[in-house]
């Protein structure tokens, strides 16, 4: 009942009269020209009480018969009024989802009448009554606060460390695959080594006048061939082990989102683009997975490689050790330099792909609109305009580009240079060996080498790193229709759907409101109302595809949210306006709800639904490949075939969303025909347009801006004149128009279609 | 729709399949068609008439008795036209359109294959391919092709 802070709290308590108990307060976070300014609402047992932070002193009004209290909302900003008989007296604006709000109006509205009623005791009893519910709901406010923190959790490179929980698993091959790497770079520094001793001890000698040691040429120069095989094969195990790992981790990643994926809610589906999921889930685990097995692995390797080096440099020679090392950084820090010029730009490039990829996501399926407004021109005008540009910043970028791989051959030569000159100055002093000079020589080269590909790996750690994010962003995401914790088990059901007080709200927009309706079992009730009236909403509901904001729907006297959810969809059939059908075969397509229906069961529910002869008529029967890239079928066509996977899985519930609105008339009528079939002792809600589809309905339900205005059959509410009776009437001029022609015109299919 | 054995087939002058019933003797012309040609080939059979109206509706061919049996398994046999390819012998490229030389069952020849997507998987071993005409090639399991025509199928897999 309490939702403020305690400096509010002391103000509040300071104004309060003798007897005065604050019942309900709220803060609210905008004043009326919509700047963040704290204030507060509140109820108390005597009056309503309001004060913004700044003002000098409370405003009140003390209860009266004609006082209300009213809220409305608009894009997400919403209104609270006090009334009275003839005028608004003040208002608050507050940012919408304050669940609170609601509350207050209640209180404000119950002490009103209490207060008019003069019934002084029982407000009292009320304020117990009232304290129970309110508690709860400051649970689930900071239930709310603590959600809204995790989302503005920091996303940085770190990520890349959740991908831990997948590699897990792995943990004990990746110790092995570590100390492999560990083993293999130490066998490729071994070669420089021995050039040391086989420079002084071997080719020096020999310059000076003495005969080549065949005995220690031989042993050092096999000494080498050992240690190239043993790095080969070290090397190559190591790369194909941890090869192997990441692919894993990265098809378990690839895997556990998808599933996941599906797991989420219908809604989730509806804000995200399906180019960016199916980008996700492939491009990004791939590019995870490439980080992983081959640039991590590279890059863990170099570091391993320079520790090393550094470690016997030092011990050969300190001093040239030092020398040797210190421009590292700044080459390092140079290379980095230019990677960063050439990143921003090679970032240009990438969204500039992504600029001719949607001239082509556009048009390529829209190519008939295309077409029929001969626009080829202009959209072969686009594709070039973002081509060009695509040109003009690559150019730019394989500007730097081209100078950088000199560049970097430059900076190592300037750093081997550094090298000779310090080490021709030390063996001019004596205090190093050719051999020591030839070694650092060679060791050097190696890791300026690598200098580059090292330099790379920040920006391929920060592509790596959004990847994760973006895969862990789905990972994250909690279905909004959370499966119950005990869920029921649901395996038969008669088919009794109870809608108690059911109201929806969609982000800002109240949907549906307070609608209550029992639908019998065996019952048939049509769904009417313009569109936009809440009738895809209800039955999205039904479906349990959303959850209910208020009020609840049972499903035989249960709860629909403790029920299993996969239990509870498998009793229901589902007739979509626009039939999805599966790239395969008609009859697996069919068997989608019942994979393992045998091919009796399929050529009866087809015939049912009078789909059996058209797919005879195919060339391969229940076998013709349909879906993208299949046979193409029409409209009826498919829908029939989507009929008949409904009628397969026998559902108890039948759900029909539009079924024939999107076929012409004599389609319909044989559509209608396979539904009679299906309607057959199951509970059914059918949505349509055209009222003369819903004539076989027990009962009609009209909706109008997500209230119930009438219910009754056909002739009930055509008696009563009212809502339906002028939808009717609207459409009746067309169908009749439709039935006396027996050819009927396209024009007047489209003008038909606009009563939609 | 007549049920089982409530009919007869018998073949007209024409060398077309006529089908009549004891309540109507005019010889009506049909044409069997297999529901499932290519998973199921042998079960769910449908008499249609010239129109695309079924008239009968056979389970299984094993049901009927001889002669109706006999006269409908030649009368698909005539209509079908499946080769089998036993041997890819040439692909003319790797990139699609390409001209593949095979041996089938049905004689040695040459088709072009459109498109990757031409190519349907059956089951894990088998594959049944178009030709620019529509004309399917059946290949019941590729792991008993020889090592070559593996090896050049595989291009497209």
């Amino acid at each position: 009942m309490n939702y403020l802070p305690t400096y509010w709290n002391d103000d509040l308590s300071s104004q309060l009269i003798c007897g005065e108990i604050v019942l309900v307060s709220i803060k609210i976070e905008l004043n009326t020209q919509l700047q963040f300014i704290e204030g507060i609402v509140a109820v108390t047992s005597q009056r309503l009480m309001a004060k913004m932070y700044g003002d000098e002193v409370w405003q009140s009004w003390y209860f009266h018969d004609d006082l209300r209290l009213v809220q409305h909302d608009h894009a997400g900003i919403s209104f609270l009024e006090l009334l009275d008989a003839h005028k608004r007296i003040t208002y608050w604006r507050y940012r919408f989802g304050d669940s609170a709000i609601k509350e207050l109006i209640e209180c404000f509205a119950q002490q009103r009448k209490l207060h008019a009623q003069n019934e002084s005791d029982s407000f009292l009893h009320s304020v117990t009554q009232d304290q129970i519910p309110s508690k709860n709901s400051v649970q689930e406010l900071s239930e709310f606060l603590v959600a809204n923190e995790s989302i503005e959790k920091a996303t940085s490179t770190w990520n890349l460390l959740r991908l831990w929980r997948f590699a897990r698993p792995y943990k004990g091959r990746l110790l092995i695959g570590f100390l492999l790497t560990l083993c293999s770079t130490a066998a490729t520094l071994v070669p420089p080594y021995l050039t040391m001793p086989l420079m002084d001890n071997v080719l020096i000698p020999y310059q000076n006048g003495e005969p080549i040691n065949t005995e220690l040429a031989t042993f050092y120069l096999s000494g080498l061939l050992v240690a190239a095989v043993i790095a080969w094969i070290l090397g190559w195990t190591r790369t194909y082990m941890l090869a192997r790992i990441s692919e894993r981790i990265g098809a378990d990643l690839r895997t556990t989102t998808y599933e996941h994926l599906l797991s989420l809610s219908h809604d989730y589906f509806g804000g995200k683009r399906t180019g960016d999921l199916m980008a996700r889930i492939g491009t990004e685990t791939d590019r995870i997975n490439l980080f992983l097995s081959l640039h991590l692995l590279d890059f863990a390797t170099d570091v391993i490689m320079i520790v090393m080096t550094a470690i016997i440099l030092f011990s050969i020679n300190p001093w040239l050790a030092l020398v040797t090392l210190a421009p590292l950084p700044i080459i390092a820090w140079l290379i980095h330099l230019v990677r960063g010029r050439l990143r921003i730009g090679f970032e240009k490039v990438d969204r500039i792909w992504a600029e001719v990829n949607n001239v082509l996501a556009d048009t390529i399926p829209g190519i008939r609109v295309v077409k029929a407004f001969a626009q080829e021109k202009r959209e072969s005008e686009r594709f070039r305009a973002a081509n060009l540009r695509n040109l003009q910043i690559n150019d730019r970028v394989n500007k730097i580009w081209s100078l950088f791989t000199p560049t970097v051959t430059l900076l190592t030569e300037i750093g081997l240079l550094v090298v000779w000159v310090f080490g021709i100055w030390q063996i001019s002093h004596d205090e190093i060996t050719v051999g020591v000079l030839t070694a650092f020589l060679a060791y050097i080269g190696r890791f300026y080498l690598r200098l580059d590909s090292m330099s790379r790996i920040v920006s391929i750690t920060q592509k790596a790193a959004a990847g994760t994010k973006r895969i862990f962003d789905i990972l994250d995401h909690q279905s909004s229709i959370p499966e119950s914790k005990n869920p029921i088990p649901f395996k038969t059901t008669q088919g009794r759907i109870e809608l108690q007080n059911v109201s929806f709200r969609y982000g800002t927009r109240s949907i549906t409101d307070n609608v209550s309706l029992t639908i019998e079992p065996g019952e048939m009730v049509g769904l009417v109302g313009h569109s936009g009236s809440g009738k895809s909403t209800l039955v999205n509901l039904i479906c349990r595809f959303h959850d209910v904001t208020e009020g609840a729907i049972l499903i035989d006297g249960y709860d629909l949210r403790s029920l299993s959810i996969a239990d509870y969809r498998r009793h229901i059939g589902l007739v979509l306006q626009e039939p999805f059908l599966f790239y395969g075969t008609i009859a697996d397509n069919i068997a989608y709800g019942k994979p393992t229906a045998t091919w009796s069961e399929i050529v009866e529910a087809a015939r049912a639904a009078h789909a059996h002869e058209f797919i005879l008529r195919l060339p391969h029967g229940y076998d013709s490949i349909v879906g993208e890239r299949g046979q193409a079928l029409s409209g009826g066509e498919r829908q029939r075939i989507s009929i008949a996977r409904a009628l397969l899985i026998n559902p108890h519930i039948l759900i029909l969303d539009e079924a024939t609105s999107s076929v012409d008339t004599t389609t319909e009528k044989e559509i209608q025909k396979a539904l009679e079939n299906l309607v057959q002792g199951r509970t059914t809600i059918a949505i349509a347009h055209r009222l003369s589809t819903l004539r076989k309905a027990n009962r009609l339900v009209v909706l109008d801006c997500g209230k119930i205005v009438e219910i009754g059959n056909h002739s009930e509410l055509m008696a009563r004149e009212g809502f339906y009776y002028r939808l009717y009437q609207a459409q009746a001029r067309n169908i009749d128009t439709e039935d006396a022609t027996t050819i009927v015109s396209s024009a007047e299919h489209s003008s038909s279609g606009e009563y939609k | 729709m007549i049920h089982m054995l409530d009919y007869h087939l018998s073949c007209n002058s024409y060398g077309r399949m006529v089908l009549t019933t004891a309540s109507n003797p005019i010889e009506k012309e049909v044409v069997p068609v297999r529901a499932f040609p290519i998973s199921n080939p042998l079960q769910g059979i449908a008499l249609v008439d010239r129109q695309g109206y079924e008239l009968a509706w056979i389970d299984s061919l094993a049901e009927l008795p001889q002669d109706s049996r006999e006269l409908i398994e030649n009368e698909l046999a005539s209509r079908e036209f499946i080769p089998e390819i036993k041997r890819i012998v040439k692909l003319s490229s790797f990139i699609t359109p390409t001209t593949w030389s095979v041996e089938t069952d049905r004689g040695n020849t040459d088709f072009v294959l459109k498109g990757e997507e031409d190519i349907r998987r059956l089951s894990a071993s088998s594959l049944m391919i178009a030709d620019q005409y529509g004309i399917h090639f059946l290949i019941k399991d590729r792991a008993k092709l020889d090592y070559h025509s593996r090896k050049l199928l595989d291009y497209f897999l």
